[in-house]
């Protein structure tokens, strides 16, 4: 009889189950990527799950590649760290050929190859790069686990994407507002959104909570600050 | 053949991991003395939940390193953090080539004044936190652990630690039809590294006398 379930969490009656090794397994998470005129905001919650049980409370998935970009990762944690190290050497290796910092785009670039080189057996990663860009202007990428990019305005990644997503469309790009005026956010305006976010989305998703990490990126260095979400 | 919970806390003087000393083969109580925690250098102890075949591997690889450190005579040690960065690569190519060791790893250590505290697991996931526990003990001894020792991993005493790890065994050892009631208790601080000889846990069944058919 041909197996139906493939390492099913439950018993499945009068049926043959087959189970398997899956190199993979979801830690949980949430990032947020937001491009201002002459900055950038680049979010990660720190909590770690697996299943309905919390790895750690401060395992943090935002990581600094260069003075001016920073990477935010969510997915599968072994995946996610592995290809930051690898990125990392490879940013380096540039720095020493070229004699200068990678570009943010170039870094975009160089992702896209790296993730599609493993088409065939995926980084289980959903990257969101955040940094600016060669004039000093905000800049977002977002990819796919293949490979697939994009360059834009804001991003949110990770298990509560879909809660904090529209609540971006609405508020920084002014997309369904009657009569609406887009203007460019400061960034008081925008770190407020973000905290929102997090603090929005942490009551509803359950893998989101514990911290926010909260990069700014600016033409001149990244700072990076901590600010509390529910443990629940 | 299988091994189960290991639990290891940061406290004031360094950090201390606890595992009893059984090897399961399915529901048989096979081996009832095995060593799930070692050393690993003058700094580290290394724990293992699951397969012990793949752990008996990791020992062996851990052996290999050290020997190499030892004959290198560079002036450097290997500490926790290099331990662990080693065999969280060593997990995760594995898991790459579709062929993992099945184990849960708790690596611990203290080395020039730094508390070290890790997970790494057969998908090589890793984590660092103040409170860690595989298997059965993530579910049961977790909690209490994160209670105690959470927000104050410099204040906790060697007595609070030790009380505290042996009460969760316990709780285990009444909990985890896999658990066994022999523990080892591994400590790490300043002064270097001791692993305890296996000593059995006191209990009390007395609760045993209220609950109906109860040893019936």
């Amino acid at each position: 009889m041909a197996p139906i379930a493939f390492g099913s969490d439950y018993p499945v009656h009068g049926y043959v189950t087959e189970h398997a090794f899956s190199p993979y397994t979801d830690n949980g998470g949430t990032t947020v990527a937001i491009a201002g005129e002459d900055f950038c905001v680049v979010a990660a919650d720190t909590r770690q799950s697996e299943g309905y049980s919390i790895n750690s409370r401060y395992s943090p998935k935002a990581f600094k590649l260069t003075d001016k970009a920073v990477l935010a990762t969510s997915g599968f944690f072994a995946d996610g760290a592995t290809l930051v190290k690898r990125l990392g050497q490879r940013i380096e290796w540039y720095a020493h050929r070229h004699e200068k910092v990678m570009p943010t785009s170039a870094i975009a670039q160089m992702l896209s190859i790296t993730l599609y080189g493993k088409r065939f057996f995926p980084y289980y990663v959903f990257n969101i790069l955040g940094g600016v860009d060669e004039e000093g202007k905000g800049a977002v990428y977002s990819f796919d686990p293949v490979g697939s990019f994009e360059r834009e305005a804001c991003r949110a990644g990770g298990s509560a994407a879909s809660l904090i997503q529209p609540f971006l469309d609405n508020q920084i790009n002014f997309r369904n507002i009657a009569g609406a005026t887009p203007r460019p956010l400061p960034l008081e305006e925008v770190l407020k959104l973000v905290k929102d976010a997090f603090t929005s989305a942490a009551e509803r998703d359950i893998y989101t909570g514990d911290m926010v990490e909260i990069w700014i990126i600016r033409k001149d260095g990244v700072e990076r600050t901590q600010y509390p979400l529910k443990l629940d | 053949m299988t091994g189960t919970s290991v639990l290891a806390i940061k406290y004031k003087d360094g950090i201390m991991m606890a595992g009893d000393t059984l090897s399961s083969y399915g529901s048989l109580a096979r081996f009832r003395d095995t060593r799930r925690i070692v050393q690993a250098g003058d700094y580290t102890v290394v724990g293992a939940t699951g397969e012990v075949s793949d752990y008996q591997h990791i020992k062996h690889l851990l052996e290999e390193v050290l020997i190499e450190e030892y004959y290198t005579e560079d002036g450097h040690k290997l500490g926790p953090r290099n331990i662990f960065e080693y065999l969280s690569r060593v997990m995760y190519n594995r898991r790459s080539n579709f062929n993992p060791l099945w184990n849960y790893l708790v690596v611990a250590g203290f080395k020039e004044g730094d508390k070290f505290l890790g997970y790494v697991d057969l998908r090589g996931t890793t984590y660092q936190a103040s409170t860690i526990a595989t298997g059965y003990g993530s579910m049961i001894a977790q909690p209490l652990l994160r209670k105690a020792v959470e927000g104050r991993e410099n204040e906790v005493t060697e007595e609070e630690a030790l009380k505290l790890l042996e009460d969760s065994m316990r709780i285990l050892w009444y909990r985890d039809a896999r658990a066994w009631d022999k523990i080892q208790v591994a400590k790490v601080t300043s002064e270097g590294v001791t692993i305890s000889e296996p000593y059995k846990l006191t209990t009390d069944w007395t609760v045993g006398e209220y609950v109906k058919g109860y040893g019936a």
